[in-house]
């Protein structure tokens, strides 16, 4: 695993405030798992920034490395690894995900 | 791929989280499962460090053989509520 790899994700991450690592695109993802957080965050009404890990197999891997996270997709908010499909299908039924977005909502911030 | 026999990775499961109820289920073919799994240990921690426990059980097989686990985590006290 090349260091530049992992310099790249940390930088990516940095300079982006809801970001997914995904299969895929959000007009068309590749893997349902990857589809289920998208509609979740187009649900929630958040701006977010995805990576198509399938155009770069480096990223692929690497991502895996950084998060220490087995799969993919994988969910970035101000830099802190929230979870994969799991965790955040479960957040956005308990309501917590609402709260960690609530900063990130065009229009009302902070109603949550 | 080979199939993975949900039976095999409730085992690996309660080798590494001993007082841990498993619940594992196959759903679209035989590479997809959904588990959940209720531990007292899981009290006190996160999410995301609930999930590594479990996939620190389930070692090779989950990078290997099981392309989507679909995992629930839980406390006896969450699972009762």
């Amino acid at each position: 695993m090349s260091d530049s790899v992992q310099e790249q994700i940390a930088e990516v991450i940095k300079n982006n405030d809801i970001l997914l690592f995904m299969k895929g695109t959000p007009q068309m993802p590749q893997c349902g798992f990857s589809q289920r957080v998208c509609a979740i965050l187009q649900e929630q009404g958040v701006p977010f920034a995805a990576i198509n890990v399938l155009l770069d197999p480096a990223v692929r891997e690497g991502i895996k490395v950084f998060s220490d996270w087995p799969t993919i997709p994988q969910l970035y908010v101000k830099g802190e690894f929230i979870g994969g499909c799991d965790i955040v299908s479960e957040m956005h039924e308990d309501g917590e995900l609402a709260t960690l977005l609530a900063p990130f909502k065009a229009g009302d911030a902070g109603k949550a | 791929m080979s199939s993975v026999n949900p039976e095999a990775l409730k085992a690996l499961v309660l080798a590494h989280i001993k007082d841990a109820e498993v619940e594992v289920r196959c759903y679209s073919g035989d590479d997809h499962f959904e588990m959940t799994v209720i531990s007292s240990q899981f009290e006190g921690k996160p999410r995301i460090v609930r999930h590594k426990m479990v996939y620190a059980a389930l070692g090779d097989n989950m990078r290997q053989a099981v392309h989507a686990l679909a995992l629930k985590t839980k406390t006896p006290e969450e699972a009762a509520s």
